[in-house]
Protein backbone atom coordinates (compact mmCIF):
# COMPACT_ATOMS: atom_id res chain seq x y z
CA UNK A 1 0.00 0.00 0.00
CA UNK A 2 1.49 3.52 -0.56
CA UNK A 3 -0.20 6.88 -0.91
CA UNK A 4 -0.66 8.24 -4.60
CA UNK A 5 -2.42 11.14 -6.08
CA UNK A 6 -4.38 11.46 -8.70
CA UNK A 7 -4.27 14.27 -11.07
CA UNK A 8 -6.49 15.39 -14.05
CA UNK A 9 -4.78 16.87 -17.37
CA UNK A 10 -6.27 17.33 -20.43
CA UNK A 11 -5.13 13.51 -21.64
CA UNK A 12 -7.30 12.40 -18.47
CA UNK A 13 -5.91 10.72 -15.37
CA UNK A 14 -2.41 11.18 -14.16
CA UNK A 15 -1.13 8.68 -11.97
CA UNK A 16 1.20 9.80 -9.22
CA UNK A 17 3.22 8.01 -6.52
CA UNK A 18 5.71 10.58 -4.40
CA UNK A 19 7.20 7.61 -2.60
CA UNK A 20 9.02 6.50 -5.65
CA UNK A 21 8.55 9.82 -8.00
CA UNK A 22 6.93 7.77 -10.32
CA UNK A 23 4.49 9.73 -12.72
CA UNK A 24 2.66 8.23 -15.25
CA UNK A 25 -0.71 8.77 -17.48
CA UNK A 26 -3.73 6.37 -16.36
CA UNK A 27 -4.86 4.29 -19.37
CA UNK A 28 -7.99 2.69 -17.94
CA UNK A 29 -9.59 2.79 -14.50
CA UNK A 30 -12.10 0.60 -13.68
CA UNK A 31 -14.86 2.37 -11.93
CA UNK A 32 -15.17 6.27 -13.21
CA UNK A 33 -18.63 7.35 -12.17
CA UNK A 34 -19.68 9.99 -9.70
CA UNK A 35 -21.19 6.91 -7.65
CA UNK A 36 -17.91 4.79 -8.03
CA UNK A 37 -14.71 5.45 -8.63
CA UNK A 38 -11.76 3.47 -8.16
CA UNK A 39 -11.03 -0.17 -8.77
CA UNK A 40 -8.54 -1.32 -10.96
CA UNK A 41 -6.05 1.02 -12.74
CA UNK A 42 -3.99 0.60 -15.04
CA UNK A 43 -0.60 2.94 -15.88
CA UNK A 44 1.00 4.08 -19.49
CA UNK A 45 3.90 2.02 -18.34
CA UNK A 46 2.42 -1.36 -17.32
CA UNK A 47 1.87 -0.78 -13.70
CA UNK A 48 -1.71 -2.41 -12.48
CA UNK A 49 -2.52 -0.62 -9.12
CA UNK A 50 -5.90 -1.00 -6.63
CA UNK A 51 -8.38 1.98 -5.63
CA UNK A 52 -10.57 1.28 -3.09
CA UNK A 53 -13.94 1.76 -4.71
CA UNK A 54 -15.48 4.86 -3.49
CA UNK A 55 -17.33 7.81 -4.31
CA UNK A 56 -15.92 10.08 -7.01
CA UNK A 57 -14.09 12.82 -5.33
CA UNK A 58 -15.03 16.35 -5.20
CA UNK A 59 -12.14 17.77 -6.77
CA UNK A 60 -8.86 16.67 -8.35
CA UNK A 61 -5.60 16.22 -7.08
CA UNK A 62 -6.66 13.91 -4.75
CA UNK A 63 -4.71 11.72 -2.63
CA UNK A 64 -5.54 7.74 -2.12
CA UNK A 65 -4.06 4.79 -0.57
CA UNK A 66 -3.71 2.30 -3.63
CA UNK A 67 -2.55 -1.28 -3.82
CA UNK A 68 0.06 -2.55 -6.06
CA UNK A 69 -1.07 -5.63 -7.89
CA UNK A 70 1.64 -5.95 -10.80
CA UNK A 71 3.69 -2.43 -11.14
CA UNK A 72 6.66 -1.43 -12.30
CA UNK A 73 8.63 0.13 -9.61
CA UNK B 1 34.32 16.34 -37.03
CA UNK B 2 30.55 17.10 -37.64
CA UNK B 3 28.03 16.01 -35.23
CA UNK B 4 27.75 12.59 -34.77
CA UNK B 5 24.74 10.47 -36.28
CA UNK B 6 22.43 7.88 -34.36
CA UNK B 7 25.31 4.80 -35.44
CA UNK B 8 28.05 6.61 -34.59
CA UNK B 9 26.89 7.75 -31.12
CA UNK B 10 25.73 4.29 -30.35
CA UNK B 11 29.12 2.96 -31.59
CA UNK B 12 30.70 5.31 -29.14
CA UNK B 13 28.75 4.46 -26.09
CA UNK B 14 29.64 0.57 -26.55
CA UNK B 15 33.60 2.12 -27.03
CA UNK B 16 33.35 3.60 -23.73
CA UNK B 17 31.48 0.89 -22.10
CA UNK B 18 34.21 -1.20 -23.02
CA UNK B 19 36.52 -0.56 -20.01
CA UNK B 20 33.94 -1.85 -17.30
CA UNK B 21 34.40 -4.89 -15.99
CA UNK B 22 30.54 -6.79 -17.05
CA UNK B 23 28.45 -6.06 -14.33
CA UNK B 24 29.19 -2.59 -14.18
CA UNK B 25 29.15 -2.56 -17.72
CA UNK B 26 25.43 -4.11 -18.33
CA UNK B 27 24.67 -1.86 -15.49
CA UNK B 28 26.22 1.70 -17.21
CA UNK B 29 24.14 0.71 -20.41
CA UNK B 30 21.40 1.17 -19.15
CA UNK B 31 21.90 4.92 -18.27
CA UNK B 32 23.26 5.95 -21.75
CA UNK B 33 20.80 6.22 -24.62
CA UNK B 34 20.97 8.10 -27.72
CA UNK B 35 18.12 10.77 -28.05
CA UNK B 36 15.59 9.49 -30.71
CA UNK B 37 12.33 12.20 -30.58
CA UNK B 38 9.71 9.00 -32.04
CA UNK B 39 9.79 7.70 -28.08
CA UNK B 40 6.79 8.95 -25.70
CA UNK B 41 8.42 7.47 -23.07
CA UNK B 42 12.00 7.56 -21.63
CA UNK B 43 11.43 5.05 -19.22
CA UNK B 44 12.50 2.49 -21.99
CA UNK B 45 15.67 3.69 -22.85
CA UNK B 46 17.55 5.25 -20.12
CA UNK B 47 17.32 4.41 -16.33
CA UNK B 48 17.58 6.78 -13.66
CA UNK B 49 17.50 7.84 -10.20
CA UNK B 50 19.50 4.88 -9.44
CA UNK B 51 22.28 4.03 -6.89
CA UNK B 52 25.56 4.75 -8.56
CA UNK B 53 27.80 1.94 -8.85
CA UNK B 54 30.54 1.91 -5.76
CA UNK B 55 34.22 2.22 -7.70
CA UNK B 56 33.13 5.01 -10.24
CA UNK B 57 33.63 8.57 -9.88
CA UNK B 58 30.18 10.26 -9.47
CA UNK B 59 29.49 14.10 -9.42
CA UNK B 60 26.54 13.50 -7.45
CA UNK B 61 26.04 14.89 -4.16
CA UNK B 62 23.70 14.07 -1.33
CA UNK B 63 20.76 14.21 0.54
CA UNK B 64 21.81 17.47 2.88
CA UNK B 65 23.27 19.25 0.36
CA UNK B 66 19.74 18.75 -2.00
CA UNK B 67 18.11 20.13 1.70
CA UNK B 68 20.52 22.18 3.27
CA UNK B 69 22.24 24.09 0.04
CA UNK B 70 19.50 23.78 -2.46
CA UNK B 71 15.88 24.14 -0.47
CA UNK B 72 16.47 25.95 2.59
CA UNK B 73 20.04 27.75 2.41
CA UNK B 74 18.74 30.18 0.40
CA UNK B 75 15.96 31.40 2.39
CA UNK B 76 17.34 34.47 4.20
CA UNK B 77 15.93 34.91 7.03
CA UNK B 78 15.75 31.44 8.31
CA UNK B 79 18.63 29.93 9.91
CA UNK B 80 19.74 26.70 8.52
CA UNK B 81 21.75 24.57 11.01
CA UNK B 82 23.73 21.92 9.92
CA UNK B 83 23.71 19.77 12.83
CA UNK B 84 26.28 17.20 12.94
CA UNK B 85 30.32 17.09 12.28
CA UNK B 86 31.54 20.62 11.32
CA UNK B 87 32.40 19.85 7.52
CA UNK B 88 29.17 19.31 5.86
CA UNK B 89 28.30 22.87 7.07
CA UNK B 90 31.17 24.46 6.13
CA UNK B 91 31.55 23.35 2.34
CA UNK B 92 27.91 23.75 1.41
CA UNK B 93 28.26 28.01 2.82
CA UNK B 94 28.02 30.77 -0.02
CA UNK B 95 29.30 28.48 -2.91
CA UNK B 96 26.27 28.66 -4.66
CA UNK B 97 25.87 32.13 -4.70
CA UNK B 98 22.19 32.69 -4.21
CA UNK B 99 21.89 36.40 -3.87
CA UNK B 100 19.47 38.28 -1.43
CA UNK B 101 18.58 42.01 -0.36
CA UNK B 102 19.29 42.33 3.40
CA UNK B 103 22.23 42.76 6.08
CA UNK B 104 24.48 39.57 6.94
CA UNK B 105 23.69 38.45 10.48
CA UNK B 106 21.43 41.39 11.16
CA UNK B 107 18.27 40.32 9.46
CA UNK B 108 19.62 37.56 6.48
CA UNK B 109 21.62 34.67 7.31
CA UNK B 110 22.57 32.71 3.86
CA UNK B 111 26.33 33.04 3.99
CA UNK B 112 26.67 32.32 7.45
CA UNK B 113 27.88 28.85 8.78
CA UNK B 114 25.64 27.49 11.79
CA UNK B 115 26.72 24.02 12.75
CA UNK B 116 26.81 21.78 16.10
CA UNK B 117 30.29 21.21 15.79
CA UNK B 118 29.74 16.94 16.40
CA UNK B 119 32.56 15.19 18.44
CA UNK B 120 33.38 11.73 19.57
CA UNK B 121 31.34 12.54 22.49
CA UNK B 122 27.89 13.40 20.76
CA UNK B 123 28.25 10.63 18.74
CA UNK B 124 28.11 8.19 21.96
CA UNK B 125 26.14 10.33 24.14
CA UNK B 126 23.71 11.88 21.61
CA UNK B 127 23.69 15.45 20.53
CA UNK B 128 20.30 16.40 21.35
CA UNK B 129 21.32 18.55 24.50
CA UNK B 130 23.94 20.61 22.64
CA UNK B 131 21.18 21.20 19.84
CA UNK B 132 18.72 23.07 22.33
CA UNK B 133 22.24 24.79 23.86
CA UNK B 134 22.83 25.74 19.97
CA UNK B 135 19.29 26.71 19.70
CA UNK B 136 19.98 28.96 22.69
CA UNK B 137 22.71 30.51 21.43
CA UNK B 138 21.82 31.03 18.06
CA UNK B 139 18.52 33.15 19.46
CA UNK B 140 20.31 35.21 21.68
CA UNK B 141 23.21 35.92 19.27
CA UNK B 142 20.67 36.69 16.29
CA UNK B 143 17.05 37.64 17.46
CA UNK B 144 16.02 39.12 13.86
CA UNK B 145 16.11 35.71 12.54
CA UNK B 146 12.25 34.29 11.61
CA UNK B 147 12.97 30.79 11.69
CA UNK B 148 15.29 27.97 12.34
CA UNK B 149 15.55 24.55 10.43
CA UNK B 150 17.85 21.81 11.58
CA UNK B 151 19.89 20.08 8.65
CA UNK B 152 20.93 16.68 9.82
CA UNK B 153 23.61 14.93 8.82
CA UNK B 154 24.75 11.39 8.64
CA UNK B 155 25.51 10.81 11.80
CA UNK B 156 22.00 12.41 13.39
CA UNK B 157 20.31 9.50 11.62
CA UNK B 158 22.92 6.62 13.02
CA UNK B 159 23.04 7.28 16.28
CA UNK B 160 19.04 7.90 16.46
CA UNK B 161 18.44 11.36 18.23
CA UNK B 162 15.20 12.72 18.66
CA UNK B 163 15.66 16.10 17.29
CA UNK B 164 11.89 17.00 16.53
CA UNK B 165 11.21 16.52 19.99
CA UNK B 166 14.17 19.05 20.74
CA UNK B 167 12.71 21.45 17.79
CA UNK B 168 9.46 21.33 19.45
CA UNK B 169 10.31 21.67 22.89
CA UNK B 170 12.84 25.01 21.33
CA UNK B 171 9.89 26.77 18.84
CA UNK B 172 7.16 27.05 22.22
CA UNK B 173 10.23 28.45 24.37
CA UNK B 174 11.32 31.20 21.32
CA UNK B 175 7.99 31.73 19.47
CA UNK B 176 10.04 30.87 16.22
CA UNK B 177 9.43 27.98 14.49
CA UNK B 178 12.29 25.14 14.79
CA UNK B 179 12.08 22.73 11.65
CA UNK B 180 13.44 19.78 11.53
CA UNK B 181 14.76 17.81 8.48
CA UNK B 182 15.38 15.00 8.42
CA UNK B 183 17.96 14.99 5.34
CA UNK B 184 20.76 12.73 6.65
CA UNK B 185 23.81 12.40 3.36
CA UNK B 186 23.13 8.26 3.16
CA UNK B 187 19.51 8.81 2.45
CA UNK B 188 18.56 7.94 -1.01
CA UNK B 189 20.75 7.67 -4.17
CA UNK B 190 21.14 11.64 -4.98
CA UNK B 191 20.76 15.34 -3.59
CA UNK B 192 17.31 14.86 -5.45
CA UNK B 193 15.46 12.80 -2.27
CA UNK B 194 16.90 16.29 -0.04
CA UNK B 195 15.07 18.46 -2.41
CA UNK B 196 11.61 16.22 -1.43
CA UNK B 197 12.56 15.81 1.98
CA UNK B 198 12.97 19.70 2.59
CA UNK B 199 9.63 20.05 0.52
CA UNK B 200 7.47 17.85 2.59
CA UNK B 201 9.16 19.30 6.07
CA UNK B 202 7.96 22.56 4.47
CA UNK B 203 4.98 21.00 4.02
CA UNK B 204 4.61 19.67 6.97
CA UNK B 205 5.87 22.38 9.18
CA UNK B 206 5.52 26.16 7.49
CA UNK B 207 2.82 26.19 4.81
CA UNK B 208 -0.23 25.33 6.82
CA UNK B 209 1.19 28.23 9.71
CA UNK B 210 -1.61 30.73 8.43
CA UNK B 211 -4.57 28.70 6.93
CA UNK B 212 -7.80 30.54 7.62
CA UNK B 213 -6.05 33.72 8.34
CA UNK B 214 -5.21 34.73 4.90
CA UNK B 215 -6.71 37.08 3.06
CA UNK B 216 -8.38 36.12 -0.27
CA UNK B 217 -4.83 37.53 -2.00
CA UNK B 218 -5.63 39.44 -5.88
CA UNK B 219 -6.38 38.36 -9.00
CA UNK B 220 -2.58 38.66 -10.52
CA UNK B 221 -0.76 36.69 -7.04
CA UNK B 222 1.66 34.34 -8.18
CA UNK B 223 4.80 32.67 -7.02
CA UNK B 224 8.15 31.96 -7.93
CA UNK B 225 8.62 28.31 -7.29
CA UNK B 226 12.12 26.64 -8.08
CA UNK B 227 14.36 29.98 -8.47
CA UNK B 228 17.36 29.95 -6.60
CA UNK B 229 18.33 33.32 -7.25
CA UNK B 230 22.07 32.24 -8.41
CA UNK B 231 23.63 35.63 -9.16
CA UNK B 232 20.52 37.30 -9.29
CA UNK B 233 18.59 34.92 -11.48
CA UNK B 234 14.52 35.55 -9.90
CA UNK B 235 15.24 39.31 -9.71
CA UNK B 236 15.58 39.19 -13.24
CA UNK B 237 12.52 36.54 -13.87
CA UNK B 238 10.69 38.77 -11.44
CA UNK B 239 10.76 42.35 -12.94
CA UNK B 240 9.31 40.06 -16.01
CA UNK B 241 6.13 38.89 -14.78
CA UNK B 242 5.99 42.43 -12.44
CA UNK B 243 6.30 44.57 -15.68
CA UNK B 244 3.34 42.06 -17.51
CA UNK B 245 0.95 43.18 -14.18
CA UNK B 246 1.04 40.11 -12.32
CA UNK B 247 1.63 40.37 -8.30
CA UNK B 248 5.24 38.34 -7.49
CA UNK B 249 3.65 36.96 -3.62
CA UNK B 250 6.49 34.88 -2.93
CA UNK B 251 10.28 33.65 -4.29
CA UNK B 252 11.28 29.77 -3.67
CA UNK B 253 13.48 29.91 -2.06
CA UNK B 254 16.59 32.56 -3.65
CA UNK B 255 15.96 35.94 -1.77
CA UNK B 256 12.90 34.47 -0.24
CA UNK B 257 11.72 34.62 3.51
CA UNK B 258 9.37 32.58 5.63
CA UNK B 259 6.48 35.03 5.19
CA UNK B 260 6.74 34.75 1.43
CA UNK B 261 6.13 30.73 2.32
CA UNK B 262 3.21 30.95 4.64
CA UNK B 263 1.65 33.86 2.29
CA UNK B 264 1.99 31.06 -1.20
CA UNK B 265 -1.64 29.39 0.05
CA UNK B 266 -3.12 32.16 -1.35
CA UNK B 267 -1.72 32.99 -4.97
CA UNK B 268 -3.80 32.18 -7.97
CA UNK B 269 -0.87 30.40 -10.04
CA UNK B 270 2.61 28.58 -9.27
CA UNK B 271 5.30 29.06 -11.81
CA UNK B 272 7.60 26.24 -11.04
CA UNK B 273 11.15 27.03 -13.09
CA UNK B 274 13.21 24.27 -11.28
CA UNK B 275 11.02 21.29 -11.31
CA UNK B 276 13.02 18.78 -10.33
CA UNK B 277 13.23 20.37 -6.47
CA UNK B 278 9.96 22.08 -6.13
CA UNK B 279 7.26 20.08 -8.01
CA UNK B 280 6.28 18.38 -4.88
CA UNK B 281 5.48 21.32 -2.84
CA UNK B 282 3.59 22.52 -6.07
CA UNK B 283 1.65 19.24 -6.32
CA UNK B 284 0.84 19.20 -2.68
CA UNK B 285 -0.63 23.06 -3.09
CA UNK B 286 -2.89 21.84 -5.72
CA UNK B 287 -4.56 19.60 -3.63
CA UNK B 288 -4.80 21.16 -0.68
CA UNK B 289 -5.39 24.95 -2.09
CA UNK B 290 -6.39 24.32 -5.46
CA UNK B 291 -3.51 26.23 -6.83
CA UNK B 292 -2.66 25.22 -10.56
CA UNK B 293 1.11 25.31 -11.64
CA UNK B 294 2.56 25.27 -14.21
CA UNK B 295 6.61 24.99 -15.83
CA UNK B 296 8.23 27.62 -17.17
CA UNK B 297 11.33 28.44 -18.93
CA UNK B 298 13.36 32.01 -18.52
CA UNK B 299 16.25 31.01 -20.61
CA UNK B 300 17.08 32.25 -24.00
CA UNK B 301 14.57 35.04 -25.85
CA UNK B 302 12.22 32.15 -27.27
CA UNK B 303 11.79 30.00 -24.54
CA UNK B 304 10.90 33.78 -22.45
CA UNK B 305 8.13 34.47 -25.13
CA UNK B 306 7.03 31.53 -24.89
CA UNK B 307 6.78 31.19 -21.31
CA UNK B 308 5.76 34.49 -20.98
CA UNK B 309 2.56 33.58 -23.25
CA UNK B 310 1.74 30.68 -21.60
CA UNK B 311 1.61 32.01 -18.08
CA UNK B 312 -0.63 35.09 -19.77
CA UNK B 313 -3.06 32.24 -21.03
CA UNK B 314 -4.04 31.78 -17.13
CA UNK B 315 -5.12 35.36 -16.67
CA UNK B 316 -7.21 37.69 -18.22
CA UNK B 317 -6.95 40.03 -21.17
CA UNK B 318 -4.87 42.62 -18.97
CA UNK B 319 -2.05 40.01 -18.70
CA UNK B 320 -1.61 38.51 -22.10
CA UNK B 321 -1.36 42.27 -23.14
CA UNK B 322 0.72 42.71 -20.87
CA UNK B 323 2.87 40.01 -21.78
CA UNK B 324 2.80 41.10 -25.71
CA UNK B 325 4.23 44.56 -24.67
CA UNK B 326 7.04 42.91 -22.53
CA UNK B 327 8.03 40.97 -25.15
CA UNK B 328 7.55 43.82 -27.58
CA UNK B 329 9.58 45.77 -25.70
CA UNK B 330 12.76 43.53 -24.78
CA UNK B 331 12.82 41.68 -28.46
CA UNK B 332 15.07 44.70 -30.02
CA UNK B 333 17.53 44.33 -27.17
CA UNK B 334 17.25 40.77 -27.76
CA UNK B 335 17.83 41.05 -31.14
CA UNK B 336 21.03 43.26 -30.81
CA UNK B 337 22.38 41.08 -28.58
CA UNK B 338 21.72 38.06 -31.00
CA UNK B 339 23.41 39.76 -33.82
CA UNK B 340 26.30 40.41 -31.77
CA UNK B 341 27.15 37.16 -30.54
CA UNK B 342 25.39 34.71 -33.36
CA UNK B 343 28.10 35.04 -35.51
CA UNK B 344 30.82 34.21 -32.94
CA UNK B 345 29.15 31.38 -31.95
CA UNK B 346 27.43 30.27 -34.97
CA UNK B 347 27.51 26.06 -35.63
CA UNK B 348 29.33 25.72 -32.11
CA UNK B 349 28.63 22.88 -30.23
CA UNK B 350 28.26 22.30 -26.33
CA UNK B 351 27.89 19.18 -24.44
CA UNK B 352 25.82 19.78 -20.94
CA UNK B 353 26.08 17.93 -17.38
CA UNK B 354 24.42 19.91 -15.23
CA UNK B 355 21.95 18.82 -12.22
CA UNK B 356 18.52 17.62 -12.81
CA UNK B 357 16.81 20.71 -14.86
CA UNK B 358 19.30 23.18 -16.83
CA UNK B 359 20.73 20.40 -19.81
CA UNK B 360 17.02 21.02 -21.22
CA UNK B 361 15.92 24.22 -20.25
CA UNK B 362 19.30 26.11 -21.31
CA UNK B 363 18.79 24.42 -25.08
CA UNK B 364 16.40 27.21 -26.11
CA UNK B 365 19.06 29.89 -25.37
CA UNK B 366 21.74 28.02 -27.06
CA UNK B 367 19.71 27.58 -30.51
CA UNK B 368 19.17 31.64 -30.27
CA UNK B 369 22.33 31.79 -30.30
CA UNK B 370 23.08 29.74 -33.06
CA UNK B 371 24.77 26.61 -31.04
CA UNK B 372 23.62 23.10 -30.79
CA UNK B 373 23.56 20.69 -28.25
CA UNK B 374 25.27 17.77 -29.28
CA UNK B 375 25.48 15.99 -25.31
CA UNK B 376 23.07 16.31 -22.50
CA UNK B 377 22.60 14.71 -19.64
CA UNK B 378 21.96 14.77 -15.49
CA UNK B 379 23.33 14.13 -12.19
CA UNK B 380 20.24 13.39 -10.53
CA UNK B 381 17.24 13.58 -13.08
CA UNK B 382 14.11 11.46 -12.88
CA UNK B 383 12.40 9.71 -15.42
CA UNK B 384 9.83 12.32 -16.10
CA UNK B 385 12.51 14.67 -16.68
CA UNK B 386 13.71 12.49 -19.09
CA UNK B 387 10.45 12.20 -21.05
CA UNK B 388 10.65 15.84 -21.17
CA UNK B 389 14.39 16.08 -22.19
CA UNK B 390 13.54 13.97 -25.23
CA UNK B 391 11.55 16.36 -26.80
CA UNK B 392 13.66 19.36 -26.26
CA UNK B 393 16.64 17.99 -27.75
CA UNK B 394 17.64 17.02 -31.35
CA UNK B 395 17.55 13.43 -32.65
CA UNK B 396 20.54 11.77 -32.22
CA UNK B 397 22.14 13.42 -29.74
CA UNK B 398 23.78 11.80 -27.02
CA UNK B 399 21.96 11.43 -23.88
CA UNK B 400 23.57 10.15 -20.37
CA UNK B 401 22.40 9.67 -16.51
CA UNK B 402 24.53 10.27 -13.89
CA UNK B 403 27.51 10.00 -16.25
CA UNK B 404 30.93 8.78 -14.52
CA UNK B 405 34.20 10.83 -14.54
CA UNK B 406 35.16 8.56 -17.12
CA UNK B 407 32.40 8.18 -19.12
CA UNK B 408 32.44 12.40 -19.41
CA UNK B 409 35.88 12.69 -20.53
CA UNK B 410 35.87 9.70 -22.79
CA UNK B 411 32.40 11.41 -24.38
CA UNK B 412 34.09 15.02 -24.76
CA UNK B 413 37.06 14.01 -25.87
CA UNK B 414 35.46 11.88 -28.87
CA UNK B 415 33.13 14.10 -29.66
CA UNK B 416 34.92 17.33 -29.72
CA UNK B 417 32.42 20.15 -28.71
CA UNK B 418 33.32 23.54 -28.24
CA UNK B 419 32.03 23.77 -25.33
CA UNK B 420 31.28 22.26 -21.97
CA UNK B 421 28.97 23.49 -19.18
CA UNK B 422 29.18 21.34 -16.40
CA UNK B 423 30.21 21.74 -12.63
CA UNK B 424 33.19 22.50 -10.32
CA UNK B 425 34.41 19.19 -9.96
CA UNK B 426 34.50 18.64 -14.03
CA UNK B 427 35.71 21.96 -14.54
CA UNK B 428 39.43 21.86 -14.59
CA UNK B 429 39.95 18.40 -15.70
CA UNK B 430 38.37 19.96 -18.98
CA UNK B 431 40.30 23.14 -19.06
CA UNK B 432 43.25 20.73 -18.62
CA UNK B 433 41.90 18.84 -22.03
CA UNK B 434 42.09 22.17 -23.72
CA UNK B 435 38.30 22.75 -23.57
CA UNK B 436 36.22 25.84 -23.03
CA UNK B 437 34.07 25.39 -20.03
CA UNK B 438 31.38 27.35 -18.19
CA UNK B 439 30.46 26.20 -15.08
CA UNK B 440 26.72 25.99 -15.29
CA UNK B 441 25.70 24.90 -11.97
CA UNK B 442 26.08 28.49 -10.13
CA UNK B 443 27.12 30.59 -13.34
CA UNK B 444 30.89 30.47 -13.39
CA UNK B 445 30.77 33.52 -10.87
CA UNK B 446 28.73 35.30 -13.58
CA UNK B 447 25.24 35.55 -13.51
CA UNK B 448 21.85 36.34 -13.70
CA UNK B 449 21.32 33.86 -16.75
CA UNK B 450 17.22 33.87 -16.58
CA UNK B 451 14.96 36.34 -18.37
CA UNK B 452 15.62 38.92 -20.71
CA UNK B 453 18.94 40.69 -19.13
CA UNK B 454 20.27 37.33 -17.99
CA UNK B 455 20.45 36.35 -21.38
CA UNK B 456 22.73 39.18 -22.28
CA UNK B 457 25.09 37.89 -19.69
CA UNK B 458 24.61 35.00 -20.70
CA UNK B 459 25.16 35.32 -24.40
CA UNK B 460 28.38 37.17 -23.48
CA UNK B 461 29.49 34.93 -21.19
CA UNK B 462 29.34 31.74 -23.50
CA UNK B 463 31.36 34.44 -26.32
CA UNK B 464 33.84 34.60 -23.90
CA UNK B 465 34.47 31.09 -22.89
CA UNK B 466 34.73 30.00 -26.05
CA UNK B 467 36.28 32.37 -28.47
CA UNK B 468 38.65 33.37 -25.73
CA UNK B 469 42.36 33.46 -27.48
CA UNK B 470 44.02 31.60 -24.79
CA UNK B 471 42.76 28.59 -26.16
CA UNK B 472 45.15 29.02 -29.31
CA UNK B 473 48.04 29.06 -27.06
CA UNK B 474 47.40 25.43 -25.84
CA UNK B 475 49.83 23.80 -27.21
CA UNK B 476 52.96 23.79 -25.77
CA UNK B 477 55.69 25.93 -28.06
CA UNK B 478 58.07 22.71 -28.35
CA UNK B 479 54.88 20.38 -29.48
CA UNK B 480 54.55 22.64 -32.23
CA UNK B 481 56.15 21.55 -35.53
CA UNK B 482 58.86 24.03 -36.23
CA UNK B 483 57.54 25.87 -39.11
CA UNK B 484 54.37 26.24 -37.79
CA UNK B 485 53.21 30.38 -38.27
CA UNK B 486 53.71 32.00 -35.23
CA UNK B 487 50.20 32.86 -33.66
CA UNK B 488 49.51 36.47 -33.22
CA UNK B 489 47.90 37.75 -30.30
CA UNK B 490 44.29 38.32 -30.45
Amino acid sequence: MANIMIRKSEQGYVFYMPKRDIEDSIVSMEFDTPEKWGGEIKLGNGGLYYIEPQAAPARLPYSVRAKRIDGVE
Amino acid sequence: MSVLNREEAEALIQEVLEVYPEKAKKDRAKHLMVNDKKLESAKKCITSNRKSIPGVMTQRGCAYAGAKGVVWGPFKDIIDISHGPIGCGQYSRGGRRNYYSGVAGVDSFCDMMFSSDFQEKDVVFGGDKKLAKLIDEVESLFPLSKAISVQSECPIGLIGDDIEAVSKKKAAEIGKKVVPVRCEGFRGVSQSLGHHISNDAIRDWIISARDGKLDAGGPYDVAILGDYNIGGDAWASRILLEEMGLNVVAQWSGDGTIAEIENTPKVKLNLLHCYRSMNYIARHMEEKYAIPWMEYNFFGPTKIAESLREIASHFDDTIKEGAERVIAKYQPMMQAIIDKFKPRLQGKKVMLYVGGLRPRHTVGAYEDLGMEVVGAGYEFAHNDDYDRTIKDLKDATLIYDDATGYELEEFVRQIKPDLVGSGIKEKYAFHKMGVPFRQMHSWDYSGPYHGYDGFAVFARDMDMAINNPCWTMFKAPWEKPADAPVAEAA
